[in-house]
């Protein structure tokens, strides 16, 4: 038996694995097949019927999503089955379909928010007849409430189960259904309870209609006014492709794009919902305080107060960089430290213990995050991929649910939307047997460790044990690196990249912020506990006014990620860069501008005067391989030589303290993200919820 | 059909099955393998329903989707799907009225019409806690029709007068007589039989072995294939006296 099936399709013969769906052979003949309910990574439903083809000698159209090509069969004469996508036959079934489809839909769109942008929309004008046969009532439907975040309008449900079958296939968390049935059935989450997947907002996108639409987004503009710009997420460590939907000077919206490396084609409800902070608490002009109160300055006055405050001398100078920050500020802040001669930089949080062996593939995610459907044994030391990188999370699941991965855990017994051998809550149960019982037999293995376990006192020897178990597991071997760290922070690794770590006896960021030093610099460091830094002079560079630059005594205002095109890394390594959507807000400027601009103030000018010199500094000669060479690829495996040599010594062994949880608020890990009212609304029920959990 | 959603407030906190129901549903679940448990859900919902004073509260429904370890929404989905999951109070006596076609051809609508009276719109429940009504659509008793069905009893060949004495006997507590109504036995013609009346064709002596011409020739009868049927076999001649009984709420 061949694997294969010849097909006739509107007179073209082509062949098509028998596993293939009639639509997917339709369309690798270049046919268009309409569809509501077919979502290419979502199981199939087959309920909206609009994938009609004709298949000569069946008698009635066949739904073209739902059927598999290996149970049609040739023609009596042996020749292949004919199908037709075209033609009076389907038009007529399509037509009618859609005249069903629009019998209880409401003629509302010129107040919808998917008007522009709906598949119905565009299917009646295509498949659709002219008008209306029916004349009697249309059925309306109750709205239901589904969080602060997706907004419904049921009557326009068209009940194609997309949502449904995303909640609980791939988000993990089984909370919305169809109840009742025929005439009064409805699509709701259980007692209209909120939803509580971190990834609920791409059902707004699923959604084929305005049933489920955007509740922070509603209202505010019709999809063909905006600007639209492929950037780049900064929310987690995954770089996530999105889009950038701009209107004048102010983001409306974030969407994400397909790569299939990164997101497939989800996003988080942070990274989608956080455009409101964009527009507040910004920082659109320096500051300087006087008398214990910030007062505008212009730039000149600013970076001559900056300048006073850096001649204490360098060793009394440290830098923070914070989590978002782009590699070209950091590279050029480090640059220009560096030529004051300063050696307290560092751009990890308090405690943390990697990204100074000078090996890079010790803190790159190695196996990729689409390695994971690769892997069929899956150790999680101290992270937690749901809040920590929700999306790269739902691979995991996708890979338990379809694959053969299993999972286990070390660390806080956390709800991951799969379940998982729980191995124990501290570094210990690295020594176990449990955990050699647990890569018994795997072929693929892989190894990922989290902050909750690098940034901590004895974070090295943890990571060094784990690089060990990587070995003695067989997780780092030739053409496979089954090693890596999930971060958190979409700019820790490119700073690590650049460099930003203490240099020879150079003070740590616990160190820098401890309060011995007489200035500190924080480049967007705002997750860091200023509360040791004393009477420290304070410049806080960053684009929003949060605990940074409540502290700070100088205030420089930077550019945020929607505003700068600029290079960032994501855990995997790969290099990627952001757009600029929109324009800097005030007086803003790039990060890299005002490090370039304060040099020429100390008298030690950087040898760049454009982003583009910078870059081509980073990317290194021509031929010259650096971290930075290469764009929009993860290195994966290629670095594996360097993690089959022996683990960096670390001194003394770990402790056996728990991990904790390197995210405390999924909604709350960045200024941008505390700046939005969204995020706030979302982290108030997330906690409230966890609360009446708690007390149950 | 009307939209069903559950009654929060008389649902309450909490619900428990009695503890008689727990054979029942270790019987249910055994029927299934320990990962498609979930396959039990209609049979426990029901027992649930059953345990519940005829109606699924959200607290039953939410006990049945923790032993069964199922989401909630999905049990939802099922309870909502069917309307034999009453997501509302009903009365002790639960009047199911049968409204499809042969029913209302035998006079459903007229059987309606006493219902409102003596009860009250649909899904009211009496203020004796004692009675409420829904119309449904076929119960399979056509033809008996027009018929209702109370709690786990059939009541047919209703007139508006008998309903009416049924449902007066209910409220005060008095024995009923479920099956039909008028003088007949089952589904056999009122008044007695009217063809088929001849006894001999009961009493064995019509029995004989034909044979055909191509056939082989078949063994000699032996004298045991022509027995006479036994004194109280079965027939449909013979008509049972309708019994009194309490009907189970």
């Amino acid at each position: 038996m061949s694997d294969t099936f010849k097909l006739n399709i509107d007179g073209v013969e082509v062949e098509v694995p028998k596993a293939y769906t009639l639509m997917q052979a339709c369309e690798e003949v270049g046919a268009e097949i309409p569809r509501f309910c077919y979502h290419e990574r979502l199981s199939v439903a087959g309920n909206c019927r609009m994938c009609l083809v004709e298949w000569e000698g069946a008698p009635k159209p066949l739904a073209s999503c739902a059927q598999i090509v290996g149970d049609l069969r040739p023609n009596r004469d042996g020749s292949p089955p004919v199908i037709r996508t075209k033609g009076a036959y389907v038009e007529k079934a399509r037509n009618g379909v859609m005249e069903f489809l629009l019998i209880n839909h409401p003629l509302d769109c010129p107040i919808c928010d998917q008007g522009g942008e709906c598949d119905l929309q565009d299917q009646a004008v295509a498949y659709g007849r002219s008008d209306s046969r029916y004349d009697e009532n249309k059925r309306a439907v109750e709205d239901k409430y589904m969080g602060p975040l997706v907004k419904t309008i049921m009557t326009r449900c068209i009940q194609c189960t997309r949502c449904v079958r995303f909640v609980a296939e791939v988000a993990g968390v089984e909370e919305i259904g169809m109840i009742s049935r025929g005439e009064s059935a409805e699509i709701t989450t259980y007692l209209e309870k909120s939803l509580t997947s971190e990834l609920s907002g791409n059902v707004i996108d699923l959604c084929p209609v305005g049933a489920l639409t955007s509740k922070p987004y509603a209202f505010n503009a019709r999809p063909w006014e905006l600007r639209k710009t492929s950037s780049i997420d900064v929310m987690d460590a995954m770089g996530a492709a999105i889009r950038i939907d701009a209107k004048g000077d102010a983001v409306m919206r974030i969407l994400p794009e397909t790569n299939e490396e990164i997101n497939e084609e989800w996003l988080s409800d942070k990274s989608r919902f956080v455009w409101d902070g964009l527009a507040r608490q910004r920082l659109d002009r320096p500051y300087v305080r006087r008398n214990g109160k910030l007062h505008p300055v212009t730039w000149p006055e600013a970076l001559d107060a900056v300048k006073a405050a850096l001649s204490v001398g360098a060793d009394q100078v440290g830098v923070v960089a914070g989590d978002l920050i782009e590699v070209e500020q950091a590279k050029a802040a480090l640059d220009f430290f560096r030529g004051l001669g300063v050696k307290n930089t560092d751009c990890r949080p308090a405690s943390a213990q990697y990204g100074t062996s000078g090996v890079r593939e010790h803190y790159l995610l190695n196996p990729t995050l689409m390695g994971v459907e690769e892997s069929d044994a899956l150790l999680l030391i101290g992270t937690n991929p749901r809040v920590e990188a929700a999306v790269w999370n739902a691979r995991i699941r996708k890979s338990w649910l379809w694959g053969n991965l299993k999972v286990a855990v070390i660390g806080e017994a956390a709800e991951l939307t799969y379940p998982y051998t729980h191995l124990g809550t501290s570094a210990d149960a690295l020594n176990g047997a449990a955990v050699r019982e647990f890569f018994k037999g795997a072929k693929r293995p892989m190894i990922v460790a989290g902050e909750a376990a690098a940034c901590r006192s004895d974070g090295a020897a943890i990571l060094s044990a784990a690089l060990s178990m990587a070995q003695e597991t067989g997780a780092v071997s030739e053409g496979w690196a089954g090693f890596g760290m999930l971060h958190t922070a979409a700019g820790r690794v490119g700073a690590l990249d650049a460099g930003f770590v203490p240099a020879d006896g150079g003070k740590a960021t616990k160190d820098i912020l401890g309060g011995a030093l007489k200035t500190v610099v924080l480049l967007g460091a705002d997750e860091v506990d200023l509360s040791q830094v004393g009477s420290a002079q304070v410049i806080y560079v960053g684009s929003h006014g949060d605990a940074g630059a409540a502290r700070a005594d100088i205030v420089l205002p930077c550019a945020a990620y929607s505003e700068i095109t600029a290079t960032f890394v994501n855990t995997e390594g790969r290099v990627q860069m952001t757009t600029r959507a929109v324009q800097p807000k005030g007086e803003a400027r790039e990060g890299w501008a005002i490090f370039r601009a304060l040099s020429g103030v100390m008298g030690k000018v950087l040898p760049y005067d454009t982003a583009d010199e910078l870059r081509a500094l980073l990317r290194g000669k021509a031929g010259q391989n650096t971290a930075f060479s290469g764009r929009g690829y993860a290195p994966g495996a290629k670095g594996v030589s360097a993690l089959i040599a022996a683990p960096p010594a670390a001194d003394g062994g770990f402790g056996n303290a728990p991990f904790g949880r390197a995210i405390a608020d999924f909604y709350l890990t960045n200024p941008i993200a505390r700046a939005s009212r969204t995020m706030a609304e979302c982290s108030a029920l997330a906690t409230s919820l966890d609360t009446a959990v708690a007390a149950e | 059909m009307a939209l069903r959603r559950f009654d929060l407030e008389a649902g309450g906190d909490s619900f428990a099955f009695k503890s008689e129901t727990e054979e029942k549903i270790a019987f249910w679940r055994g029927k299934y393998p320990a990962d498609k448990q979930r396959s039990a859900v209609i049979p426990l919902l029901w027992l649930a329903q059953k345990d519940n004073n005829g109606w699924l509260s959200e607290p039953a429904m939410r006990e049945v989707a923790n032993r069964l370890e199922m989401p909630y929404i999905r049990v939802y989905e099922v309870a909502t799907f069917y309307t034999m999951f009453r997501l509302q109070p009903v009365g002790k006596f639960h009047v199911q009225l049968c409204g499809t076609t042969p029913c209302q051809l035998r006079g459903a609508e007229r059987l309606k019409e006493v219902c409102k009276k003596e009860i009250g719109k649909p899904m009211f429940v009496t203020d004796d806690q004692r009675l409420s009504w829904e119309e449904v659509e076929c119960l399979g008793a056509c033809v008996n029709a027009p018929m209702v069905q109370i709690n786990d009893d059939f009541f047919e060949d209703l007139t508006p007068e008998s309903l009416s004495a049924i449902l007066g006997r209910l409220r005060h507590g008095a024995d009923v007589t479920p099956g039909p109504q008028i003088d007949r036995v089952n589904s056999a013609p009122e008044g007695g039989t009217t063809v088929l009346t001849d006894a001999s064709l009961f009493d064995g002596s019509r029995t004989r072995v034909s044979a055909l011409p191509n056939l082989p020739k078949p063994p000699e009868p032996t004298p045991e294939a022509t027995g006479l049927p036994e004194a109280d076999a079965p027939t449909n001649t013979k008509r049972e006296e309708p019994t009194s009984k309490e009907i189970k709420s």
